[in-house]
């Protein structure tokens, strides 16, 4: 199992926190995982990107051109990446405020309305775990025990209050992803 | 379960710091390593271990400040990135004249001048060839995983130790910030004043009281005014820098047993490159890697052994070409095609782009038919 | 030099008492200061200071670029050779990790004023546990005579042939007085070894300076306005003389800050 991820949105969007809740699932299912960051100028409210790999051998480059998957969570990240997926590869975005959606034919593509269900559920600062709840139903890499300890690891103790609600967004992240069916 | 965690290649080096018995660290913030300092400073190590922490007030003080800490033969380090390593020349310099051990780190990014604050591997020349005035070396690590940034600290120390010398352990901010597992050292306990004095009877402690007491008093210093005795200690660093080439040369070789085509690459830029034997291979292409873990000494018997068989090499850096000057010398055959690949301005090669140069290379030099 | 055998003799009635030898600490080697500069005065003056406090067990000095370099061949203790200018923070680091440790630097006015100033106002702003002793004699003598930040205006240098002139060259640096500002400062005076009384008040300021980084009440800074009379071209008499009449009107004499008893009441 190899599985290189793209993780591209707005600053603030917890892109970076995502991707190192993933790693650290995966470090907790005893995968090679690694976590590299653009950064620099953009990490000030521009946009923000990481390459998540996980995998069963060891990672040979952390730095990647294409990718197994793309979860994108803006206009600029999708036109961006898009282009970066394999073919026969999976694209995951949030429609919210998507005015091109994706044009590509030979991907497997689902949406997930985070920021919708964000605002709707109150709680914006779990935007990003319906956004991997959804990745994890498609692709079920680590399991959600997994997840939950690796919150438990990349958070601060002050914030594990908050575990329960990261728990909950995630399963209905699951709940609310959609293949999209624009390319019929 | 075994205690692994996920860290960034910075956070990593203030932890091994820690861990590996550090009496000082000592150094001014500069993107793209400013986590090794905020990282002790919330680690406060000077509550558990007792070791000092210090912002200094620029990394002219910071190296000054190793130059003190070093020479009352405390365990001392300093990181930086790469304007800051500049800075630091100079007390490089009276270190390595003085012979004082310690551990300093630049985390590079992309030059000349301000540059750029994104990863660079331009620091090639300035860290391994001396940047500093005088004959001098330094043993050079550059480690290309999170793992390795916890333990070439240990080892950095190791060595400074043995030889009495600043060693430096180029990284680049790819290695600095990026996330990887990493099993950190066990907790090592800092030397008591006696242990010091015991393995450092040179240092400039005081010359103490009680069992401990020393009749002579000692002198740290690298000025030499009589000129038949700065030759001597001249001599006697070059005999210390030549047993370093004979016994501290590491090197990590990935498929060049069989290999025509060799990729020479260290830091961030080997990881890409061990990608691109993997991509190669599996296209029946005889590609193979050499990865310099020391810097100085290099590897230069592994390449020269390569070079053999060789149909050509690639030397893959995130500069405009430093390292290839010590591949080509190390080959010593200037009929041998020595290239080199690297982006710079921040811009990390992609794994594609390295092998497309590779690929142009053998086209050229009839590997590819 | 004097040894033991010279040491200056009274007779009182038919007994004999020793009134004054060579300092214990003072390494019987020939000093290469010129003949009248103050430098020897000084050392003589630390090397007392250390043994009286009993203090050669944990003293650690830091020697400067300038004259005094080779201050480590003439005072028996250990030594480190700073670069140029950065002997405070050699001594930050030092203090830091052997908080119990005597440490001190020994600079001219070059070294601290001009190449290595943010380095000494730093540890005197962190309040390190250290004491600078700065001689200031208001030119540089090692490299032949040229101006130093603290020469005085009008007067001739290497650099200065007209003399100092402020509109080119700025006034002279008084970094005693900028120290006195800062809160990390425990105590700053200016003394000079121009006379018997003075060399006993400077002598007792070294040791003052030297008991606050022992006993850790912060930092201390003891100028001595100094001669220079090889750099000034005059005879030892006469730069005694000019360094009454100019040097000690721009810099007087006397403590500028004192908190050591202060600081030493709020110990345990």
């Amino acid at each position: 199992m190899k599985e290189e991820i793209i993780i591209a949105g707005f600053g603030g969007q917890g892109v970076l926190s995502m991707g190192k809740i993933l790693a650290y699932s995966g470090v907790m299912q005893g995968q090679e995982v690694s976590w590299i960051p653009s950064y620099g100028p953009e990490m000030r409210g521009g946009t923000a990107n990481v390459t998540v790999i996980l995998s069963d051998r060891k990672i040979s480059s952390p730095v990647l051109q294409e990718f197994d998957t793309g979860i994108v969570l803006n206009q600029q990240s999708l036109d961006k990446f898009e282009d970066s997926i394999k073919a026969g590869g999976t694209l995951l975005y949030d429609p919210n405020g998507i005015t091109h959606p994706p044009h590509r034919t030979d991907l497997d593509i689902y949406t997930i309305d985070a920021a919708v269900e964000a605002a709707r559920s109150g709680n914006a600062k779990v935007f990003n775990m319906f956004v991997l709840g959804a990745f994890l139903r498609i692709k079920p890499l680590v399991t959600i025990e997994n997840v939950i300890e690796g919150l438990r690891h990349s958070l601060p103790e002050r914030a594990h209050k908050m575990i329960p609600a990261n728990e909950a967004a995630l399963r209905r992240g699951m709940e609310l992803v959609r293949k999209s069916e624009q390319h019929g | 379960m075994e205690d692994i965690k996920l860290m960034k290649g910075n956070e990593v080096l203030a932890h091994a710091a820690v861990r590996c018995g550090v009496d000082g660290y000592f150094g001014y913030p500069i993107t793209p390593q400013s986590e090794v300092l905020e990282t002790l400073s919330e680690l406060r190590p000077w509550k558990t271990t007792g070791m000092v922490v210090l912002q200094a007030e620029s990394e002219v003080a910071s190296i000054n400040m190793v130059y003190g800490g070093a020479s009352v033969g405390k365990r001392v380090m300093t990181s930086t990135s790469s304007p800051g390593l500049s800075l630091m020349c100079e007390g490089l310099s009276y270190l390595a004249g003085a012979e004082l051990p310690c551990v300093v780190i630049d985390v590079s990014r992309g030059g000349p001048g301000l540059g750029t604050i994104q990863a660079s591997q331009a620091d090639y020349f300035q860290v391994v060839k001396g940047g500093g005035h005088g004959d001098y070396r330094m043993p050079v690590l550059a480690p290309n995983s999170v793992q390795e940034m916890n333990d070439f600290v240990d080892l950095a120390f190791e060595l400074a130790f043995k030889y009495l010398n600043p060693v430096v352990i180029l990284a680049d901010g790819v290695i600095g910030q990026m996330m990887e597992k990493v099993r950190l050292s066990p907790q090592k306990p800092r030397r008591t004043e006696a242990q010091i004095r015991e393995e450092c009877p040179w240092a400039a402690l005081g010359k103490g009281s009680g069992p401990m007491q020393r009749k002579e008093r000692n002198i740290v210093t690298s000025c030499y005014i009589d000129p038949e005795t700065m030759e001597r200690h001249n001599h006697k660093l070059q005999e210390k820098y030549d047993r370093m080439e004979r016994d501290e040369v590491r090197v990590e070789e990935m498929e060049t047993a069989d290999a025509e085509y060799i990729l020479v690459a260290y830091g961030a830029s080997s990881r890409i490159c061990a990608k691109v034997v993997e991509d190669a291979r599996a296209e029946g292409l005889r590609v193979g890697l050499i990865r310099p873990i020391t810097l100085f000494p290099f590897p230069a018997a592994t390449i020269r052994r390569a070079a053999e068989h060789a149909k050509g090499f690639l030397s893959v850096e995130l500069s405009m070409g430093q390292m290839i000057e010590d591949v080509r010398m190390a080959i010593g055959n200037a009929a041998m095609p020595v290239r080199h690949f690297g982006r710079t301005g921040g811009i990390i090669h992609s794994p594609r782009e390295v092998y497309d140069a590779l690929k142009q290379l053998m086209t050229e030099t009839g590997g590819l038919q | 030099m004097m040894t033991e055998e010279t040491a200056i003799l009274e007779t009182t009635g038919t007994e004999t008492e020793k009134v004054y030898d060579r300092p214990r600490l003072l390494l019987d080697t020939t000093m290469h200061y010129c003949p009248g500069c103050s430098h020897g005065t000084v050392h003589k003056l630390v090397a007392e200071a250390i043994d009286e406090l009993g203090a050669e067990d944990r003293a650690i000095g830091i020697t400067p670029v300038g004259c005094a370099a080779f201050l480590y061949n003439y005072i028996d203790i250990d030594w480190i050779q700073a670069s140029h200018g950065r002997a405070p923070a050699v001594a930050t680091a030092a203090k830091r990790l052997c908080p119990d440790k005597l440490v001190f630097t020994y600079q001219g006015d070059g070294d601290l004023a001009a190449i290595g100033t943010a380095e000494a106002i730093h540890a005197a702003n962190r309040g390190d546990n250290i004491a600078i002793i700065f001689i200031n004699n208001a030119i540089y003598g090692m490299t032949g005579g040229q101006m130093a930040p603290t020469t005085l205006l009008g007067m001739k240098t290497a650099t200065t042939p007209m003399g100092r002139d402020a509109a080119l060259n700025g006034y002279p640096f008084k970094v005693a007085d900028m120290l006195t500002l800062l809160d990390g400062v425990t105590y700053v005076t200016r003394q000079s070894v121009n006379t018997p009384a003075n060399v006993r008040r400077a002598k007792k300021a070294i040791k003052k300076a030297f008991e606050n980084s022992i006993q850790n009440r912060g930092f201390s800074f003891v100028e001595i306005v100094a001669t220079c009379n090889s750099g000034w071209k005059l005879s030892p008499v006469a730069a005694n003389r000019w360094m009454e009449e100019n040097m000690h009107a721009t810099y007087p004499l006397g403590d500028l800050k004192d908190l050591s008893a202060q600081a030493a009441a709020t110990e345990k």
